[in-house]
């Protein structure tokens, strides 16, 4: 027998300690005690890390900040390097140019894409599509194994997209092509040619994906798994300022009641919409509503000031999808689970809904004339400033806020990363799915795998 | 027959995952050449404990054991050193393993100082006092891992090239040692040198470069040579991988930062960089934010609060 947790106490089991958490990226370790009559009495998600880049970035040239940045994150660096960008703008008072607006916003949607792709059939894929639940086979390379055409695609599609950006912009992973005041380099009509075509491809396997998965994964979605995990929230996402469709890169900021009602914001604004709440025993911050007036509250059955972030929220709250496959796919969604969908594992179907989303909008941006145009960057000159860059990545809602002196210096700054709006809402969910599998101290390892979908599901 | 393989993160972000998995056209050969046995990125494997709460770290025994990110907590002291027990071979995997990386820029300043933005001063934030349940206490300062365990084979690069990874692995594998060439990033780069010209001074690099857009990068003018802080003289070749290609960086028109590390394993990012500006007739006085070209080389005691208050 392999035990996949450490317990405590030799008759009755007190603690349950889940770590590390796996498919996730970063460190955390999920902690459940149990009452005397072996049930659920608390579960935490506790996480393990943190490094301090608001605070070492202080004192730093800002425009080298965002090649600082990225190392936030190896899986979503073109965010971190967007959004700190936009920031450096914002403090020295820059305008870009549009072909380096074009330019920004194709490589941020673009580095989406890998990362949709290595979620669903990497990271959370396993849980759905390998058939023995050996711990030893649920895993990427357990769907080598078993069906081995598809891995191979999904291995070889997620490369491309990464490729993709590799040729065009010297690198995918902490890459230093978006500048303050626009791009570094032009991109010339051949690359435009390549990458059109690469594009296509991407999209023709996100419809794929989504085929796929609504065959083989949501089709078992019954209304009892549907509600692994889910609680009621309200919403934030990016959505276009004109229309409310959704975007990923440019737009205002929509904070969604569970109601249904929101509010919009300027991402400069958000200290008056948005608080963070700060635990003993972990180190990240809980960002939550403050704006709502009912202050922060994880209580499963009286939430406070709870809010989600990511695909699923971005969906919810953005009133369409601009691009035509995309939006057919959210209409059918909407039909089938209303606006807004609160079930959690909703997340893997919002998820490539977007792929569908990221791909299409690619290809538009490729197909606007203006993109191969050669004035790339405005000149900027380093001053004192306070610039507020806001883009969506993949987990969420990124804010990089940014303060200069007169010498282009970064005086103080403060981060909001994606992930971390979903913290609350993840303690949430891992309690409520502990609290309905553990009973009676019968503890079972699919149980506890069960409680990580819970979490998974949020592409922490 | 595969190799058995563990590998851990520890402060870091990732990025070399990630270029592992871009290997071999996508990482299938990976999965061939090697049995993972522990891998939290990808697999289910878990950490035994004892007692339940601070329970021990135990990770399977393997041949090869990679690990990424630097030591910044006791846990990721821990989870080295049962790596260390464990695994046959630990490599260094990546630049924050190696050299501290980004991470170790935290060094430049005291945690209390970090605690007090984080969790009392920042916008948005409910003052509070800093967490200490649970979560595993920081050290005095990030560590590369080699100041801490006994390392075998350093694979440097934020990331590393995924042809530096395989190229890596295979030596690994086949007994072979592996040596790092001596080469620092001009080596590798294809700028145009024309000689000093009239730079004496650092420009900030808030214009973009001069070049030609349609041109190939081989004819564009050595960035330093144009007035920018160029980290190339001062780090180790090989971002682009294997095949000759130019500087990933230079290759956007964008001057080095160092992110390969040093070109020795002891050289000092800083002192080589003043040293070939200086040699140049550059007046490093005016270097903006000097300490920043330890940015990725920060472990080993070479950042430090106390002398970057000085």
């Amino acid at each position: 027998m392999r035990e996949t947790v450490a317990e405590s106490g030799c008759a009755s089991v007190r603690e349950i300690t889940i770590e590390p958490v796996t498919r996730i990226e970063g460190h955390a370790r999920i902690g459940i005690s149990l009452d005397e009559n072996g049930n659920v009495a608390e579960a935490r998600v506790h996480i393990m890390s943190m490094r301090g880049f608001e605070k070492f970035i202080e004192g730093r040239a800002a425009e080298e900040v965002p090649g600082i940045v990225t190392r936030i994150c190896g899986i979503c660096p073109w965010q971190h390097h967007l959004a700190a960008n936009k920031a450096v703008d914002g403090c020295f008072g820059i305008e870009v140019p549009p072909a380096g607006r074009l330019l920004r916003e194709l490589t941020q949607v673009l580095a989406h894409i890998s990362d949709k792709v290595l979620h669903f059939f990497f990271l959370a894929g396993p849980d759905f599509l390998v058939d023995s639940q050996q711990y030893e086979t649920r895993n990427i390379m357990g769907i080598a194994r078993q069906a081995p055409e598809l891995a191979k695609r999904v291995i070889q599609m997620r490369y491309r997209a990464q490729m993709m950006l590799e040729k065009f912009a010297g690198r995918s992973i902490h890459p230093d092509a978006i500048v303050p005041g626009g791009f570094s380099k032009p991109m010339s009509r051949r690359e435009r040619d390549e990458l059109h075509a690469g594009a296509v491809e991407q999209l023709e396997f996100a419809r794929f994906a989504l085929d796929f998965a609504r065959e083989h994964v949501f089709s078992r979605f019954n209304a009892e798994f549907l509600k692994l995990g889910e609680i009621n929230t309200g919403f934030l996402g990016m959505v276009n300022g004109e229309d409310g469709g959704l975007s990923l890169s440019d737009g205002i900021l929509r904070l969604m009641h569970p109601d249904g009602s929101f509010q919009e914001f300027s991402s400069r604004e958000y200290t008056d919409f948005i608080g963070e709440h700060i635990e003993p025993w972990t180190y990240a911050k809980f960002p939550y509503a403050r704006g709502w007036g009912e202050g922060f509250s994880m209580d499963l059955d009286a939430p406070r000031g709870i809010y989600r972030t990511n695909c699923l929220a971005r969906i919810n709250v953005a009133d369409f999808i601009p691009t035509p496959v995309a939006q057919a796919e959210l209409l059918e969604f909407r039909s089938l689970f209303g606006r807004p969908a609160q079930s959690t594992m909703l997340y893997h179907w919002a998820r490539l809904i977007e792929l569908l989303y990221t791909c299409e909008k690619v290809i538009e941006l490729l197909e606007d004339p203006r993109i191969t145009d050669n004035y790339i960057r405005s000149d900027a000159v380093p001053k004192a400033g306070r610039g507020v860059g806001c883009v969506e990545a993949p987990r969420g809602t990124l804010i990089h806020d940014y303060s200069t002196d007169e010498n282009g210096f970064i005086t103080r700054a403060n981060l909001i990363v994606g992930t971390t709006h979903n913290l609350a809402p993840i303690n949430m969910s891992v309690n409520c799915v502990a609290r309905d599998l553990i009973k009676d101290g019968q503890v079972t390892e699919e149980a506890l795998n069960r409680i990580e979908m819970a979490m998974r599901a949020y592409d922490p | 027959m595969s190799l058995k393989l563990c590998s851990e993160a520890l402060s870091g972000c990732s990025g070399c995952e990630m270029s592992l998995l871009n290997t071999g056209g996508g990482s299938l050969s990976l999965f061939d050449k090697f049995e993972i046995l522990h891998m939290p990125i990808l697999m289910d494997h878990k950490y035994l404990g004892c007692n339940g709460g601070d329970g021990g770290i135990h990770i399977p025994k393997a041949g090869v054991g990679l690990i990424s990110g630097g030591i910044r907590n006791e846990q990721h002291l821990k989870i080295a050193e049962e790596m260390r027990r464990q695994c046959d071979i630990i490599i260094a995997f990546g630049t924050c393993a190696a050299y501290g990386g980004i991470p170790a820029m935290m060094n430049l300043f005291e945690d209390k100082d970090l605690f007090r933005r984080y969790y009392r001063t920042a916008e948005a934030t409910d003052s509070s006092l800093n967490p200490t349940q649970v979560i595993p206490p920081f050290l005095e300062r990030t560590f590369a891992l080699d100041e801490m365990i006994a390392v075998d084979f350093f694979i440097p690069g934020c990331p590393p090239h995924p042809d530096s990874i395989t190229a890596a692995l295979e030596s690994i594998v086949q007994g072979k040692s592996l040596e790092l060439p001596l080469l620092s990033v001009c080596d590798s780069c294809p700028a145009k040198r024309e000689g000093k010209g009239s730079v004496n001074k650092i420009r900030r690099f808030v214009r973009n470069a001069r070049y030609q857009p349609d041109r190939p990068v081989s004819e564009m003018r050595c960035l330093l040579e144009q007035g920018y802080l160029c980290m190339g003289p001062v780090t180790l070749a090989g971002c682009a991988g294997m095949n000759g290609g130019p500087p990933r960086c230079i290759d956007v028109r964008v001057p080095c930062r160092g992110c390969h590390g040093p070109v020795r394993k002891g050289g000092n990012q800083l002192m080589d960089i003043l040293n070939a500006l200086a040699s140049n007739g550059i007046d490093t006085k005016n270097l903006p934010d000097r300490l920043s070209s330890l940015r990725f080389s920060g472990a080993h005691g070479r950042l430090n609060w106390r002398f970057a208050k000085a």
